[in-house]
């Protein structure tokens, strides 16, 4: 046994289970959500039930379990929970059934999912098109004329999206900027002919935004014409605008590769596409843009001031009580809870500093506040703030074992101090800086407290950057992947529907993480190889 | 040891005057915080010969060394006191322009310490630092150095190669040819083969041969038979203290005093 004790055994055994149970966990959370974020967009079969009373009830079956005790009259036993959509009708989406209430169940052919720009999926059987309230005469097949009708909306819908967003933005745009001239110029005491001729140009944008207001009605009147019958498995028939279906198809006759097809162009939609149905349907575009975005701003925010910092306190300053009680306050800043950072970027970015930009350059706007509120530079700035430690300890950890011999031989060849750090340090240090930098993006990526009172929103209306002057729009605030999983999960309506979205957020929020890790290291590699020294 | 010791009450000192000499030491002292490293030194370095240091570890040799480029002025806790006289300036007065001073003298130290970049780089580096960026002027004093260095033939394809990339013994002539590169008229040289091979000694040994002609060189070494192979002149050290100074032949075979006979015979230290 003492032997046993001294062989070492017992503690290699220690060691490698705790490693164990860490891969273990990280592997089954990471498990976890990519076998749900995978499977959300697959278009599972369509299952039609026949109940013992004799309904009918259509849907796919999300999941079974037993049927826990005390909660119905039939002890023991299992029940299915089926996505049955049409919440329109049914006010839910998703309904339980007993399995011993089930009398048959069948797969009907042409059941068809018709996803929806309102009131989620709809489930049923297509029974017929009218125009204008008056029923068409179907010539071959109904689903290709469906489909043909689905396509020529797709068209007109796109036309009008362009309408809304580029002509009308513009022409919104102008009208802002004019409004806002005009009340520079009355603050300015500006002379009346001056105000005059804005107000003439006023005249003019409004006419020209009148016009394409009509244009844009009789297009929207147009696309809403055509409507498709359709009828529930529950027996109601109803009417559905072709221009809010946004994708249609039929599970049950679908093959494999159809099926594929499906699921990339809904995989397409959700990575592409903007989010509809407050956040639970569509797309998540913004949040990825804003994520990606808000890390690069504070990347760049944070990588020049944390390196400085660090420079200063490891080759200039004379080390000391001083040197040393600062360094041991910046370590401990990075153990400060985030939602402080948050507080503090609130209280001093957006009130103090984007307050004071407002009244000296935005006066115009006031009582509306431009950078003033909550926006991407202060989400991003407060981040900065936040990380800058993870930085500095990281960058003065690499200068310290950049070998004194290599300092010596370039002060030895005549350089001066600056060129020392400039040519020699800092490049034997990049890949030790870079390190920091790639701990820093990480913890910025996945932080959400500060974000949410520093500038993050359930739904921007614009992206930060778009086609208007000045093109990048740091006041603007955004949308974010880690609060999207948030506010999705637990914030919205119809949290049962929102559960895939949820996974799906949260596979791309971890995925996006990856890839900008991923980037940093393959960067630092690279250096490395450049500048192979010291081993970091 | 009763020996030792009373030569540390009565140091005495044997030294020869050197006709044609480019640095003159004048009553050196130094300190480390409260301990003194270096004695009262007076002695002059003489003009293109080699002239070894040597001595038991710690008594002060390397330390002299780095006075000569001001090398100590790093350390925080180091005082100097006395004159340093470098082609007749005081090297240590206030207005002395220190990077111009390691310009002139240049340095190869104990352990070779190239730059983690290319070998081409490391050799460019001191003129590149004085602001020279014209390409002829760099490959010129490139491939002259490295001549001189004896490692041209070695490297001269892959000088875009990184330097870790060489071998230590040729790690240590590129660090010769980067002093060289800028033309300094001294080169110090810290134990420079202490962490190398026989054969790579013998090298670089070779290489400080051929150097004497145009630079002076002052070199330290823990390694007799390397003083008297490569040297014209040998000081011998002794506890902070210059013990004596003479042609290297003369060292070797009759020192004057007998605290260096026991040394270079091998009594002791």
């Amino acid at each position: 046994m003492n032997r046993f004790f001294r062989s070492g055994e017992p503690f290699i055994w220690l060691t490698g289970s705790a490693l164990a149970l860490c891969l273990f966990m990280i592997s089954g959370l990471v498990g976890v959500i990519l076998y749900h974020g995978l499977g959300a967009f697959w278009p599972k079969d369509m299952v039609e039930y026949r109940t013992t009373d004799g309904r009918k009830v259509m849907g796919r079956v999300v999941g079974r379990e037993e049927i826990p005790a005390g909660l119905s009259s039939s002890d023991g036993g299992y029940r299915i929970q089926l996505k049955t959509g049409n919440r329109d009708t049914y006010g839910l989406d998703f309904r339980w059934m007993n399995e011993s209430d089930i009398a048959g169940r069948t797969k009907p052919e042409d059941a068809v999912v018709l996803e929806r720009l309102e009131w989620g999926d709809f489930y049923g059987f297509v029974g017929g098109l009218y125009n204008d309230g008056v029923e068409e005469a179907i010539e071959g097949p109904l689903w290709e004329i469906l489909n043909e009708h689905l396509r020529g909306m797709r068209l007109l819908t796109a036309r009008i999206h362009g309408l809304e967003k580029d002509d009308l933005g513009e022409v919104n745009n102008a009208i802002e900027q004019l409004r806002l001239q005009k009340r520079r110029l009355e603050l300015d005491v500006a002379p009346r002919e001056e105000i005059e001729a804005v107000d003439r140009q006023y005249e003019k944008y409004w006419d020209q935004y009148e016009q394409l207001a009509a244009e844009l009605m009789r297009l929207r009147e147009e696309s809403e014409r055509i409507e498709v019958a359709v009828r529930l498995s529950s027996g109601e028939e109803r009417r559905i605008k072709v221009a809010h279906i946004v994708r249609a198809y039929r599970p049950n006759q679908l093959n494999t590769i159809e099926k594929v097809l499906v699921y990339l162009s809904k995989a397409w939609e959700f990575f592409a596409g903007e989010p509809r149905e407050s956040n639970t349907e569509g797309g998540v575009f913004p949040a990825i843009f804003g994520t990606v975005m808000m890390v690069m701003l504070m990347t760049v925010a944070v990588v020049p001031f944390g390196v400085l910092a660090a420079l200063y306190l490891r080759e200039y300053a004379k080390q000391g009580l001083l040197v040393q009680s600062i360094r041991i306050a910046v370590n401990n800043l990075a153990g400060v809870p985030s939602i402080v950072f948050g507080m503090f970027g609130l209280g001093f970015f957006v009130y103090g500093v984007g307050g004071g930009i407002d009244r000296l350059f935005y006066a115009e706007a006031l009582p509306a506040p431009t950078f003033g509120t909550g926006g991407i530079l202060w989400a991003s700035l407060t981040l900065a703030l936040l990380t800058v430690p993870v930085v500095v300890v990281a960058t003065e950890e690499a200068l310290a074992s950049v070998p004194r011999e290599i300092r010596d031989g370039s002060l030895a060849l005549g350089s001066t101090k600056l060129q020392m750090i400039w040519r020699v340090v800092l490049p034997s240090a990049l890949p030790g800086i870079l390190t920091g930098v790639i701990l820093a993006t990480a913890r910025g990526a996945g932080e959400v407290a500060p974000l949410m009172i520093t500038g993050v929103v359930k739904l921007a209306p614009d992206l930060p950057v778009d086609s208007f002057w000045p093109f990048l729009h740091l006041e603007r605030k955004f949308m974010h992947l880690g609060f999207h999983i948030y506010d999705v999960g637990f914030q919205s309506p119809n949290v049962e529907a929102a559960r895939p979205m949820v996974y799906t957020t949260a596979l791309l929020l971890l995925g996006i993480v990856l890839a900008l890790n991923l980037t940093a290291i393959v960067v630092r590699n690279y250096l490395r190889k450049r500048y192979a020294s010291s081993a970091f | 040891m009763s020996e030792l010791q009373s030569s540390r009450v009565v140091p005495e000192t044997a030294t020869v005057e050197i006709e044609d000499s480019i640095i003159e030491v004048e009553n050196l002292n130094l300190h480390y915080g409260d301990a003194q490293a270096l004695y009262d030194i007076r002695m002059q370095i003489p003009k293109r010969q080699v002239m070894a240091f040597i001595g038991p570890s710690g008594c002060g040799k390397s330390t002299l060394l780095r006075c000569l480029n001001r090398l100590n002025d790093l350390i925080e806790s180091v005082r100097i006191s006395g004159t340093v006289k470098v082609g007749g300036d005081d090297i240590y007065a206030s207005d002395y322009d220190v990077i111009e001073l390691r310009q002139r003298i240049g340095m190869v130290f104990q352990k070779s310490n190239p730059f983690p970049k290319s070998i081409y780089e490391n050799v460019a580096y001191g003129l590149r630092i004085t602001g020279e960026s014209r390409r002829p002027v760099l490959d010129e004093a490139v491939e002259r150095s490295l001549k001189a260095a004896a490692l041209w033939e070695e490297v001269k394809d892959r000088l875009k190669d990184n330097s870790l990339g060489l071998s230590g013994g040729q790690q240590q002539r590129l660090c010769i040819a980067r002093a060289l590169a800028v033309e300094p008229e001294v080169i110090l040289m810290d134990e420079p083969c202490s962490a190398l091979d026989p054969i790579a000694t013998g090298r670089v040994e070779e290489t400080i041969a051929s150097l004497k002609e145009h630079y002076t060189i002052v070199i330290v070494t823990h390694n007799l038979q390397q003083a008297s192979r490569v040297s014209t002149h040998t000081a011998f050290f002794y506890l902070g203290r210059l013990v004596e100074v003479d042609g290297t032949e003369r060292m070797f075979t009759n020192p004057r005093l007998k605290q260096t006979e026991d040394y270079v015979t091998g009594r002791f230290g």
